[in-house]
């Protein structure tokens, strides 16, 4: 039995076109059911559907042997215990900083404010620029906090950036560039290497046919 | 603080209550007894020590992860030790001065400055053993078989072994050149098997093909034994240092094959487990069901230089409370039923409780007005005065039954 830990949303849905590839569609929807714990067309296979940001702690515990979270999600969750073996270029944005329209350059100096949810990315960010960032932990809407000045910048993923431009706000930085990656437990890899393996290989070339480039297994 | 939270220990620190230190009791003595029996001699390694002698060779991991203060006697920095491998073998390179090989065995509670990630603790019970004093192949295959008739012994079932070589990767950078910092960003992508950003990061760096395709071959190489013969033909003009390394490995590989024939064998040639001070194999112990290993080891040649004298070393270690976690509690006698002895001014009474103690039987004395009598004790059976002698008999219900 392998177990795929994915979140709701974006990445699932993008998620689920290449599982039908390799004939592990998920035997029911996450939105019509309650139901947490996934079967999939093969019975040796199910999905754990979890918040985006517990992906990496449950497979790091070994709760799930694999599964799929943004660059994002990874970097701020400083993973050491996981393989990440495949950028599988689904649900693609930007980690940016954004500011007011106008207002001055967040790595201009002093100590910038900024308000996020990538705590631990947006210090590494401002540090490696020389710029000792006060950094304010918000867990959504970041875009509110430069306009009633709890920041002066902020730090998130951009998709289209419409959510910026209704608030009067203008991506600046690019810290990186996001997709989502395959990770899988180091335990699991070990002890379950043939069935991994197979699986990597198998949605690697799924990824490449999709992405018409090619990936080496 | 409050009153109520008075009581709380620190975060990552526990205690055991008495069930479960029984049984830490029982496997601990398991463990150090199968040492003993292999020809390991128990140390005992200091609490604390100066940094400079604790940390000697081991790299900066080990440093953020040690518990500091300052000795009033000699206003030296002392650290609570996190490891005790570096402390056996300081005592192998200075206290015992001769060239035949050694082997050591040691058990205590270590300390961490930071929560392991997974297991929450920062108070580990580090065990392990160490071989020093010879450089081959047959001291690994020697502490991998301890290692693997602990667990067995422990009575840790289901148990897969994985084996690496640091040298395989030492050798390869060494044969590319890549600088430290270089050689750092790539370990550090290894350890995630990052395939995008191995591929950006060698696609970066100017070097030869060949060199390029070796270290890419890494990130591949793992999986079953074949893994072995996959690296020989995939690897381009090996260093010597590489090949020799495939060589202990294949060779561990047969011999555990022979010894274990239904043990689970993994190999991955890009495992880099404390890649600062390993020199050679490396080894690792997993269970289904646990997230990492439950048990490490490998060969660490290089650290008595730092103590003078430089010693071959092989070895391993775990944590005896993780162990303790995994081995089913009916594998644990259930401890004997105490006796009650009444609380009675009686010298025939003190000589018969005597009497049984000797035997080895546990007895429990009552104390003149305590709450409870024998069976709320636990006990089942009580001496009872028949009589000028005491005799034990069940202890009745207060219900009659």
């Amino acid at each position: 039995m392998l177990t795929l830990a994915v979140s709701k949303g974006r990445i699932y849905d993008e998620t689920v076109p290449l599982l039908k590839a390799l004939g592990l569609e998920p035997a029911v929807c996450p939105d019509k059911s309650r139901k947490l714990i996934l079967p999939t067309l093969n019975p040796d296979f199910q999905l754990l559907v979890i918040r985006a940001t517990d992906v990496p702690t449950y497979v790091e515990y070994g709760a799930a042997d694999m599964g799929i979270a943004g660059k994002d999600v990874l970097e701020e969750y400083e993973a050491t215990g996981l393989y990440e073996p495949l950028d599988l270029g689904i649900a693609c944005c930007r980690l940016m900083t954004a500011a007011r329209v106008g207002a001055p350059d967040p790595l201009s100096g002093g100590r910038p404010r900024v308000a996020t949810k990538y705590v631990k990315t947006a210090h590494r960010y401002f540090a490696r620029h020389g710029i000792q960032a006060e950094i304010i932990k918000l867990y959504g809407s970041m875009e509110l906090a430069p306009l009633v000045g709890l920041a002066d910048c902020i730090v998130d993923v951009v998709d289209t950036g419409n959510t910026l431009k209704a608030n009067g706000l203008e991506a600046r930085d690019l810290i990186m560039q996001v997709s989502s990656r395959l990770v899988v437990n180091k335990a699991a890899m070990k002890m379950k290497h043939t069935a991994i393996s197979r699986f990597i290989t198998a949605i690697s070339q799924t990824v490449a046919s999709h992405a018409g480039r090619s990936i080496q297994p | 603080m409050l009153s109520r939270d008075r009581w709380l220990l620190p975060e990552g620190i526990d205690e055991m209550l008495s069930e479960e230190s029984r049984r830490m009791e029982i496997l601990r003595r398991r463990v150090l007894d199968l040492f003993a029996v292999w020809g390991y001699e128990l140390v005992i390694p200091p609490l604390i020590e100066y940094m400079d002698s604790l940390l000697a060779g081991t790299g900066a991991d080990l440093d953020l992860q040690t518990f500091k203060l300052i000795d009033p006697a000699s206003g030296r920095l002392l650290g609570v030790r996190a490891d005790m491998t570096p402390q056996v073998a300081r005592i192998d390179a200075r206290c015992l001065a001769h060239d035949r090989p050694t082997r050591l065995c040691y058990l205590g509670t270590v300390l961490h400055a930071q929560a392991d990630h997974l297991a929450k603790s920062r108070s580990p019970m580090q065990v392990g053993a160490e071989l020093f004093g010879h450089a081959g192949s047959a001291s690994d295959l020697e502490v991998i078989r301890l290692m693997l008739e602990m667990l067995t012994l422990s009575g840790v079932e289901d148990v897969h072994l994985d084996l690496g070589h640091v040298g395989i990767y030492r050798g390869l950078a060494r044969q590319a050149s890549l600088t430290s910092q270089q050689e750092a960003d790539l370990f550090e992508i290894l350890q995630r098997k990052d395939r995008a950003a191995m591929t950006d990061l060698l696609a970066a760096l100017p070097l030869k093909q060949s060199c390029r395709d070796n270290l890419a071959a890494l990130i591949d190489l793992n999986g079953h034994q074949s893994v072995i013969e996959v690296a020989r033909s995939r690897l381009i003009e090996p260093p010597p240092d590489v090949s020799r390394a495939l060589d202990d490995l294949q060779w561990l590989e047969q011999n555990l094959r022979t010894r274990f024939p239904s043990l689970p064998l993994h190999f991955d040639l890009a495992e880099l487990r404390a890649y600062h001070y390993q020199t050679g194999v490396v080894f690792a112990a997993f269970v289904p069901g646990c997230g990492r290993e439950i048990a490490r080891g490998g060969r660490y040649d290089a650290i008595g230089s730092h103590y003078g004298r430089a010693r071959p070393a092989t070895g391993f270690s775990a944590d005896l409370r993780i162990l303790l976690n995994l081995i089913p509690a009916q594998t644990f006698v259930s401890p004997e039923l105490p006796l009650f002895a009444p609380c009675a001014d009686d010298p025939v009474l003190d000589e018969a409780v005597a009497t049984l103690r000797k035997q080895g039987k546990i007895v429990i004395q009552g104390l003149p007005g305590q709450n409870g009598g024998a069976l709320d004790m636990g006990c089942t059976h009580a001496l009872s005065r028949r009589g000028n002698t005491w005799e034990i008999t069940e202890v009745s219900r207060p219900d009659g039954s």
